[in-house]
């Protein structure tokens, strides 16, 4: 048993307003900058849609994840090693920017330094690779917002897999949802296994993972190699970059830039135990549908006291295993069962999850015949299909997605009627398979969603490991620091020379 | 003068531009890791790179394996092989022909991509240009040599290259003589692949020095970094104690004054 720590996230997609403050904190804090302007690395999408960037699940196309060998082993879906490097001189699987969106900004400058003129002068865009006016923006980073464009184009959606989707392309039939995305900081990452460098790394003692811009050569297999499309590859210094999960904040005990200004309150940060030695078992079962709960077989109770001697044994720090205790994630995952791993058929073990979204009930009728249960509606009668975000979350296994919205909905009834009625109602724990007690503990966590209840989160003790005292002064700014010349000038060459950008305000 | 020119360009030129290319790479391998990469523009526009790419790189590593034996391997292991000297290069002329010939398309339609798409165009450096430029030329003054080769099938030709760079290596200093009477297309062709060296550690050359080939060796697929070594206990004795909350989000929920009701 090889016991690790790693910081994880749920996201409660049942109160994701799809505000993007996530997105935009993220942006201003990571990728404001020449070459990844088209990055997101947190994005919130609206489902169904095709996403950002398009298509993005379709892994027939992208090849992105790993692929099951017939001997049961599992190689990248780009292929193994070999196959790798062969397509290291031109990658068939690379998206190109357009996939995502050509980065644009606005004339913002010409409209002060316009001359009199028989119109008002208008911004237009231009493009920041080139510096040419956009005529006209086809696509950007949230094209779909809101269910925007028409449904053909939406319908292209991966997830309406075994759903009739042509219902729901009549407006009254019509449902959507958020998604927030950032990287999944996997146990078993494709992007990581796919690079030639070794670059990327998954750090043992959080689980984060990194790219190191020194050891990246931008050979760019990384970016094909994720499933989730969540490496960018930065055109300007040739290298790629991904979420850091905000790290210099989680070693100091923050939550990341995203969760911090949650604006719905959705994000949880804690630690989980898990057992590195069961990843490759779990990563290879056959049936795609078993990889959620192989996943779960992963982790290990932080309240198993031999669980703890042996995390103490192996060097992780008491401070981790009191927060793996309180974890909000050990409890959505694993207690309540309520939280699930985007796409699990991706066979990547992400450690991002997500709890599904509740819904209106479809029609007034059907509401009306079943209410009387407590008030609580069938969940395959919620305007969301339930395959659909079983596609999503437990590659098409209906049962367990089932059983979360029918939790969520019982501590809805069950509150209801303790504080509206003042009726305790044991009965309802009792038929979702929940004690009184979790369900109290389900309202206060996710409902109630306490600052110090969804983040918590150790600090790293980089001190034990690392001289301070040597360190001082060691780090800068800049990934390109100079290096202590004189001169300006780079003999090497640094980033790519900026496009002419003739009335544009600084990139982004 | 053209005696001292002749020395300047094969005698001296070679010592300098090969120093350059080590040292250079050395010093920016050291010095700037971070610039250390192979700039591919795949990302920005997908044309022409699927072929192109595949087309050049392909040539330019066979042409650079045939280089290296055909150049640098001794003439008298050559002789006691029994390979003949026409036979040699008649071997170099074909194999290096096709392979010139892939790389001198790849390449033509890579260059055309860097300057005529805008998207490249304008992300581009002056050495990415330039890099591209000289490589192209490189390429045609190379097939170009096939013409002459094929006027003087007997292989003397081949044997005063051949004597020149072994002489080179065993640090002769009568090797530039050896390419005395030999045609001004080879002379090109050599000064300008000289000049490639040169100006490969200023430039995305770099990337030739970190083909991933160890990648096929490493054991399984994922790596794992650590700051303490793996699997030792980690003195972290004054961890603080959770106070019913997180260990510095306590402190920050009762700034905000948010309480979570």
């Amino acid at each position: 048993m090889k016991i690790r720590a790693q910081i994880s996230m749920v996201l409660n997609l049942d109160k994701c307003i799809g505000c993007h403050t996530c997105s935009i904190t993220c942006k201003n804090v990571w990728t404001n900058r020449e070459g990844v302007e088209y990055a997101w690395f947190n994005n919130v999408e609206t489902k169904p849609g095709i996403g950002y960037p398009k298509d993005w699940e379709n892994q027939e196309r992208w090849h992105g994840g790993w692929t099951r060998k017939k001997n049961g082993r599992i190689i990248p879906k780009q292929g193994s090693k070999w196959r790798i490097l062969a397509k290291i001189f031109a990658n068939p699987h690379l998206p190109e920017i357009d996939d995502f969106y050509e980065p644009y900004t606005f004339e913002y400058e010409w409209l002060q330094k316009a001359p009199e003129l028989q119109a008002q002068p208008s911004a237009k865009p231009r493009s920041l690779l080139t510096g040419d006016v956009i005529n006209k923006i086809e696509w950007s980073g949230n094209w779909e917002d809101m269910l925007g464009g028409e449904f053909s184009s939406r319908g292209r959606d991966y997830n309406f897999e075994g759903v009739e989707k042509e219902i729901y392309s009549q407006f009254e039939e019509t449902f959507m949802m958020y998604l927030p995305r950032l990287c999944e900081h996997c146990l078993n990452p494709t992007c990581l296994a796919s690079c030639p460098s070794g670059a990327i790394y998954k750090r043992e003692e959080d689980g984060i993972v990194l790219i190191d811009q020194e050891k990246c050569r931008g050979w760019r297999m990384c970016v094909s190699g994720c499933p989730y499309k969540k490496i960018y590859y930065n055109w300007s210094t040739g290298k790629s970059e991904k979420c850091i999960f905000c790290y210099p904040r989680i070693e100091t005990g923050q939550p990341t830039v995203c969760s911090e200004t949650c604006v719905g309150r959705i994000r949880y940060l804690g630690v989980v135990l898990y057992d590195a030695d069961k990843i490759e078992e779990a990563a290879s079962v056959e049936d795609p549908k078993d990889l959620y709960p192989a996943q779960l077989g992963v982790f290990l109770d932080p309240h198993d006291p031999e669980v703890q001697a042996k995390a103490r044994e192996q060097g992780i720090p008491d401070a981790w295993l009191e927060a793996a205790r309180r974890s909000p994630i050990w409890k959505m995952a694993m207690e309540w069962k309520v939280a699930f791993p985007l796409h699990p058929e991706y066979r990547t073990l992400p450690m991002v999850w997500y709890v599904p979204p509740l819904s209106p009930i479809q029609s007034a009728h059907e509401a009306g015949k079943i209410s009387s249960l407590d008030g609580m509606p069938d969940v395959r009668s919620l305007r969301i299909p339930l395959r659909y975000l079983a596609n999503l979350l437990t590659a098409g296994d209906e049962a367990p997605v089932a059983t979360a919205l029918e939790r969520m909905l019982a501590m809805r009834s069950y509150m209801r009627a303790k504080s509206v009625e003042g009726r305790i109602d044991p009965s309802i724990p009792e038929r979702v398979g929940l004690s009184q007690d979790k369900i109290e503990d389900m309202y206060k966590t996710m409902a109630l969603a306490a600052y110090e209840d969804r983040y918590v989160i150790p600090t790293t003790h980089r001190e034990a490991d690392e001289d301070a005292y040597k360190m001082r002064g060691s780090a800068g700014f800049a990934f390109d620091a100079d290096s202590g010349g004189t001169t300006k000038t780079n003999l090497f060459g640094g980033p790519k020379r900026a496009p002419d950008k003739k009335y544009m305000d600084v990139p982004t | 003068m053209s005696d001292f020119l002749n020395q300047l360009a094969f005698g001296w030129y070679p010592y300098l531009a090969i120093t350059v290319l080590f040292v250079g790479s050395i010093a920016r391998f050291d010095a700037n890791q971070y610039s250390w990469r192979s700039q591919s523009s795949q990302f920005l526009r997908r044309k022409q790179m699927m072929i192109g790419s595949n087309l050049f790189h392909m040539g330019v590593l066979v042409l650079f394996v045939g280089h290296f034996i055909g150049l640098l391997t001794p003439i008298w292991v050559i002789d006691a092989l029994g390979v003949s000297h026409p036979f040699k290069q008649l071997t170099a002329m074909i194999v290096g022909g096709i392979a010139g010939i892939a790389a001198l398309v790849g390449s033509s339609m890579l260059l055309h991509r860097r300057l005529f798409d805008p998207r490249i165009r304008r992300s581009s450096s002056f050495g990415d240009i330039a890099v591209l430029s000289l490589l192209w030329l490189q390429l045609v003054f190379g097939v170009l040599t096939i013409v002459w080769s094929s006027q003087q099938l007997d292989g003397h030709e081949m044997v005063k290259l051949m004597g020149w760079a072994n002489a080179l290596v065993v640090f002769d200093a009568a090797a530039a003589e050896q390419l005395a009477g030999v045609s001004w297309i080879f002379k090109l062709h050599i000064i300008l692949g000289l000049t490639l060296f040169l100006i490969t550690p200023f430039t995305r050359l770099v990337h030739i020095w970190s083909a991933p080939i160890w990648f096929l060796f490493r054991p399984g697929f994922q790596i794992v970094r650590s700051r303490h070594k793996l699997g030792q206990p980690r003195d972290v004795a004054a961890a603080p104690q959770f106070a019913g909350g997180g260990a510095s989000a306590t402190p920050r929920a009762a700034d905000s004054g948010e309480t979570g009701a």
